[in-house]
């Protein structure tokens, strides 16, 4: 046992912090500092960067634009990403369709969709989650008739983030309804967001911020060489995709970043016994997390396979680090100094989402109830 | 030994509930919130009609009288339907520094005006930096030909862009001493805004400002800070209460699995223990409304901060899974449920967090 990065894996992640140092403009830093919104084109802007750098999406088969990067080397590169405050990279594309398309995908679909997923040409956004299937997602409604070279698509999907930036969403739709088990006659479908019939309706979260929103189908016409995988098989895609999901939402380094500037902000609490325990109690939290990341990351590596249940527990971990921090960072500001304090609050309020999305953490532990203890 | 109310505060926690149920739903409150000033002058005539606004003054005022308990009824019906108005800031903070430490003459401007609804108040004391600790202020007052002139910058005056007349802290010779200002006065200047919890509130630039003395000091400030953290403690009471029913309702009629999500033993659980933090919120709220008043300085600390730290705790407690448990719903600016979040997030914080009154219970 050796918990040391290897001297060549500490080069590497030199590597990456100079370079990051180097590249990242400095008012997408200042916007990630100060908690702006970013617009669509700052995130592509940041994307592109990555893209020309040939960074942009180091878990793909090189063919594709992978780096061939090792488990770990992929690991430091997001923790830097994260830890330098870059903005996020939008994952319903890069780690999202693009697994998905790799894994399922004919050749065509993965020619014409992967290099445009790489450029940053195209924005993606998921459509899964439906008014009456969120957790229950494989209840799913929203319906695609076959007529002749076209799938007609009519329903409504919600909670999609980021929809009102998106020029594609891929979607979960009920190809065959007359199917008693609900995992079946499920197909997954690649929908040009320009496509007459789709309507897009903001839906305002209690941070005052947009994020999400509803998107309605009305009679679209999607042609059917846009199916991945069989029709009738989504539901083993959507299985696939959500693994991948989930491993996005650990976020480590971001929250390193977090905590390193709460340290700082905090300062003047420190003095205040039960804030300066529950900060080092979330420091050492982090630190288990991290290191049970790495253990995992170890065994994926060793074993081959892909992320089981395991992702769960660093989804449940990660998300409740994550709202901690925003927890104490609000009450570190100064109660009286409206500037301060009402931006921290409402990002208090804006991160309760992280336990919702991607899989409630419920529903991660129903699945580590189910698939690792066999409950 | 006895919990229950008496006839009157019965009568009146009834007419109170029926008043913001039939009157103070959520789309009125939404009109409310979003409308130029933030309040409803009719809601406050209501209150005033219904002798609401001076419930805790003496009888010659205009008032009835009432203490802390009085006021849970009310206080708690307003947390439930999460009243903007700024009653707090008017009733329990502001008019009650002049019923303990105006002259007569002050007293008999102001008290009967406020029970009629006819003057707003606000206590215009925190500065920046200061946190909880009532004792800092930096603003000055000094003596002048006709009274007194203020200089100083208050913080985050909860109710002070609507208010008539503001209660000031500042430090004259003698240590903390207490203004009346008028709001409109020469000299004062406001930047107003919206709080998290849709509140207006504003911070106050007071440049030679020309103030009336009123008696007291830094302990009236504690007392009457203890006070309104008490009514706080009440109103969240109805808040959580608020929460608990919605998030119950939801378990009930939200399906998904083809059960209701209330079927899963893993929330009934975490409904249970929402509605335990509710019951001790619910106890603690009467022992710090019961002991608001209390004689004995050192007593009425001790059951406030205990009140505030198991206040907090369950604020936010309550708050967090009532979201958790709506799951995206949850989130949304539509739902009720998301703004009584933040409401109880701005309690737990209101008036001492949970470390602060640790430390304050642990001192005393
Ligand atoms: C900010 C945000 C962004 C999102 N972005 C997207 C997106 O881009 N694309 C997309 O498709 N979806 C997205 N979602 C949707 C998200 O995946 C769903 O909100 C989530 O799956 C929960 O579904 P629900 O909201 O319908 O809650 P419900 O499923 O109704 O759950 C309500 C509560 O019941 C609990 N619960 C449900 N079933 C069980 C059970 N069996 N056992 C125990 N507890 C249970 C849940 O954990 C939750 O606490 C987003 C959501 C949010 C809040």
């Amino acid at each position: 046992m050796d918990l040391n990065y290897s001297a060549d894996e500490l080069a590497f992640r030199d590597q990456v912090r100079a370079w990051i140092a180097a590249n990242l403009p400095g008012d997408l830093r200042e916007k990630m500092e100060t908690f702006e919104h970013l617009s669509r084109d700052d995130l592509m802007r940041w994307h592109r960067i990555l893209a020309r750098q040939g960074w942009v999406a180091p878990a793909w088969p090189k063919e594709w634009g992978g780096t061939g990067w090792s488990v770990v080397e992929r690991y430091l590169f997001e923790e830097e990403l994260g830890y330098a405050g870059c903005p996020p990279l939008i994952p319903f594309g890069l780690a999202m369709c693009a697994p998905v398309l790799l894994r399922f995908g004919t050749e065509a679909q993965k020619k014409r969709f992967l290099p445009r997923i790489y450029n940053g040409d195209d924005f993606w956004c998921q459509g899964y989650s439906e008014p009456g299937s969120g957790s229950d997602l494989a209840s799913l409604k929203t319906k695609a008739a076959r007529q002749g070279e076209h799938y007609v698509v009519n329903g409504q999907k919600i909670w999609t983030t980021a929809a009102h930036y998106a020029d594609w969403i891929f979607c979960l739709v009920r190809t065959d309804p007359t199917l008693e088990k609900k995992q079946e006659g499920i197909s997954f479908l690649l929908i040009d967001m320009k496509s007459p019939g789709i309507t897009v309706r903001p839906l305002i979260l209690m941070d005052g911020g947009h994020d999400v929103n509803e998107v309605f189908f009305d009679d679209v016409k999607v042609p059917a060489e846009n199916l991945v995988h069989e029709e009738g098989k989504g539901w083993t895609v959507a299985k696939y995709l959500l693994g991948y999901e989930r491993m996005n939402t650990g976020r480590i380094g971001e929250s390193k970043r977090e905590l390193a500037k709460l340290k700082k902000f905090a300062a003047a609490r420190l003095g205040d016994v039960g804030f300066r325990d529950r900060l080092s109690r979330l420091e050492v939290e982090l630190t288990a997390l991290e290191i049970t990341n790495l253990r995992f990351l170890d065994r994926m590596r060793r074993s081959g396979q892909p992320p089981g249940a395991d992702v769960s527990m660093l989804k449940i971990k990660g998300t409740e680090i994550q709202q901690t921090l925003t927890e104490l960072m609000m009450q570190a500001a100064d109660p009286a100094e409206c500037g301060e304090i009402d931006p921290l609050a409402r990002r208090y309020c804006n991160m309760r989402k992280t336990t919702i999305y991607a899989g409630s953490n419920e529903i991660q532990r129903n699945i580590i109830a189910k698939m690792t203890l066999g409950l | 030994m006895n919990f229950d109310y008496n006839e009157e505060q019965q009568l009146l926690a009834d007419s109170v509930r029926r008043f913001v149920q039939k009157d103070y739903d959520f789309e009125r409150r939404r009109k409310i919130v979003a409308s130029e000033h933030g309040f409803s002058p009719e809601v406050w005539s209501v209150f005033a009609d219904m002798g609401l606004l001076g419930l805790p003054f003496s009888t010659e005022h205009g008032g009835f009288g009432g203490g802390a308990v009085d006021l849970l009824s009310v206080m708690e019906a307003f947390g439930e339907a999460l009243v903007v108005e700024p009653y707090l800031a008017t009733v329990g903070l502001g008019a009650r520094f002049v019923a303990k430490a105006g002259s007569a003459q002050q007293k008999k401007a102001i008290l009967p005006a406020v029970a009629e609804g006819k003057l707003k108040m606000a206590f215009a004391h925190a500065e920046a930096g200061a946190r909880y600790d009532l004792a800092q202020v930096r603003a000055q007052a000094k003596k002048a030909a006709d009274g007194w002139r203020i200089e100083g910058e208050k913080r985050a005056v909860i109710g002070a862009p609507m208010a008539d007349k503001l209660v000031v802290s500042a430090r004259s010779g003698a240590g903390i001493a207490l203004f009346l200002v008028d709001r409109e006065a020469a000299g004062v200047s406001l930047r107003p805004y919206r709080t998290l919890d849709e509140m207006r509130a504003a911070d106050v630039v007071l440049a030679g400002v020309r103030a009336e003395a009123l008696e007291g000091g830094l302990e009236l400030i504690e007392e009457a800070t203890d006070f309104a953290t008490a009514l706080v403690c009440a109103e969240a009471v109805g808040a959580i209460q608020y929460a608990n029913d919605a998030t119950l309702e939801y378990l009930k009629t939200r399906k998904q699995f083809g059960v209701p999500i209330g079927a899963f033993q893993a929330l009934q659980h975490r409904m249970v223990d929402m509605v335990i933090s509710g019951e001790q919120a619910r106890s603690m709220a009467c022992l710090a409304c019961s002991k608001a008043d209390a004689a004995s300085a050192s007593e009425r600390k001790r059951a406030i901060s205990a009140a505030k730290i198991k206040i907090a705790d369950a604020c936010r407690h309550v708050s967090q899974e009532s979201v958790q448990l709506h799951g995206g719903m949850g989130m949304t600016e539509e739902l009720k449920v998301s703004h009584t979040f933040r409401r109880l997030t701005m309690i737990a914080q209101q008036f001492g967090d949970a470390d602060h009154h640790l430390e304050r219970f642990a001192s005393l």
